[in-house]
């Protein structure tokens, strides 16, 4: 009833996509020999089709024989990996550890020691005293396995209370074209903005700024990058955008751009 | 017109009651992202059947004790609302919404990768708000949508189409005057690009071959939804790059 081709070439792969496509799950990205970069959402089915999981955008090197395809997912939910860099919110504090909303499926595991720096003792000193629900933190992924929870650790440069800023959410998954390759879209945005930014891969992003009026063109910039991250060129449009803004509003004036 | 004693002639001079050929499929809307709240949304209409879907998750299991160590559990809801139907519907929970919640749930359990996200939730939610007739297979399709919205992996996505046979027909996409006073109704839903059929019941009596016959043009239909669907989902980040 369904036609299935088992032609299964040890030749070049047939793709039926281009790189930067815009795929949906089901979507056969390409037929016979091709190399899927983990962690990605490709997978390969016996007869040698390799179909697309999420929504997304395609990522296809070709260098001689050899076709690599990875797939960047556009949306979906926080998934903590150790080593990722995150935002939280204090959501409770227990007995020695305090759980922190990092918008994933799990809490995060804060300890009392490593916030503190040193052994706590819960019969003499309450956690509420130094973070208290609501705090935002600025945290690592320190171990994180799916069996558990993911612990935190602030033990590292920058890490710890947020004390003063303004937090705002994006798509998790747009977090990638926020920073850029190299850094090159963050760095960017904070030269032109005056604005000191921490993203978290969790999809919260943190900016302390000079004055409000900057800090609503960065937010506005940041919006713009969530909502046009799927297309090409988006370094040097965000670039004239934030440009255009600031002329907008006086804080600029057209010669100096 | 539901509460005529007298069987309505059903099909006509090769034409169905409301027109169309025996192997036409309603007119199909589809819309993708259409709640903010949810992860994922989509609102779908096959003719005058309408409904919605929305998908939260992966997210933390509540009650605690329901999570598996292993994969993500999967949980629906199908409801129909008070005023999809003629009469007002209770808003309970029937037996039969019940029983559809579990049938949908696991006609799209083979699509989602489950595994990737152990002790984590997925919630669908599945509210009819037009009822014409196949709404179970309408709402399995809204909800592949909504899933694919929610950017949770899925092998592929599901379509669902409701066979029947009226006046000795095999007809594709029944409404709700074919389903009550037809001879059969058979939902089938599944995932085109497997291969995999993950729906399949039947109401009523089909011969072997008429069997075939109602499965062939079930799948036949559901290539043509799932390309829909498909469309759908691409448009809503086409629309952005335009207006680039």
């Amino acid at each position: 009833m369904w036609l299935r081709c088992s032609t299964l070439s040890k030749s070049k792969p047939i793709l039926y996509f281009q790189s930067r496509d815009v795929v949906v799950p089901g979507d056969v990205i390409a037929q016979g020999d091709v190399e899927i970069e983990t962690p990605s959402y490709v997978t390969k089915l016996e007869d040698g089709r390799v179909v697309a999981n999420v929504m997304g955008l395609l990522n296809i090197e070709e260098s001689g024989e050899k076709v690599k395809v990875s797939l960047i997912p556009l949306k979906g939910r926080y998934i903590p990996r150790p080593g990722d860099l995150v935002i939280g919110i204090v959501a409770d504090a227990g007995l020695t550890a305090w759980f922190i909303d990092i918008r994933a499926p799990f809490p995060g595991v804060l300890n009392a020691a490593d916030y503190l720096g040193r052994p706590f003792n819960p019969a003499v000193e309450d956690l509420r005293r130094y973070l208290d629900v609501g705090d935002v933190v600025i945290a690592k992924v320190a171990q994180f396995d799916r069996t558990r929870d993911p612990i935190l650790t602030v033990q590292d440069k920058g890490l710890g209370k947020v004390v003063e800023g303004s937090l705002i959410e994006i798509e998790p998954s747009r977090v990638p074209r926020v920073i850029g390759r190299r850094r090159s879209m963050i760095n960017m945005l904070q030269e032109l903005t005056g604005c000191t930014i921490v993203v978290g891969n969790n999809g919260r992003i943190l900016l302390k700024c000079p004055n409000p009026e900057v800090e609503a063109v960065a937010i506005l910039a940041i919006k713009k990058i969530e909502a046009e991250a799927h297309t090409p060129g988006l370094t040097e449009r965000v670039r004239e955008f934030i440009i255009e803004e600031k002329i907008k509003r006086g804080l600029m004036s057209r010669g100096l751009g | 017109m539901g509460l005529d004693k007298e069987r309505p002639q059903l099909i006509v001079n090769g034409r169905r009651i409301d027109g169309r050929a025996p192997d036409e499929l309603r007119p199909i809307e589809m819309e993708v992202g259409v709640l903010k709240n949810a992860d994922g949304s989509a609102i779908v209409s096959f003719g005058n059947t309408r409904v919605l879907a929305a998908v939260y998750g992966p997210r933390e299991v509540m009650p605690k004790h329901v999570a598996m160590v292993d994969r993500a559990v999967i949980r629906c809801r199908y409801r129909m609302l008070s005023f999809s139907t003629e009469e007002r519907k209770s808003p309970a929970p029937s037996r039969r919404e019940i029983e559809l919640s579990k049938v949908i749930r696991e006609a799209l359990e083979p699509a989602i990768m489950s595994e990737l996200f152990p002790r984590t939730a997925i919630d669908i939610f599945i509210e009819v708000l037009n009822a014409d007739g196949g709404t179970r297979t309408t709402g399995i399709t809204a909800a592949a949508l909504a899933l694919a919205d929610a950017g949770i992996p899925m092998r592929d996505l599901v379509a669902g189409v409701a066979v029947g046979k009226v006046d000795g027909v095999i007809v594709l996409d029944i409404n709700k005057v074919e389903d009550m006073y037809g001879e059969a109704d058979m939902p089938v839903a599944a995932m085109p690009g497997v291969g995999r059929i993950t729906l399949l019941q039947l109401n009523g009596v089909l011969s072997r071959d008429e069997f075939s016959q109602a499965l062939a043009l079930a799948l036949r239909g559901i290539r043509k939804i799932y390309e829909l669907q498909k469309e759908a989902l691409r448009r809503k980040y086409v629309s952005t790059t335009e207006e680039v």
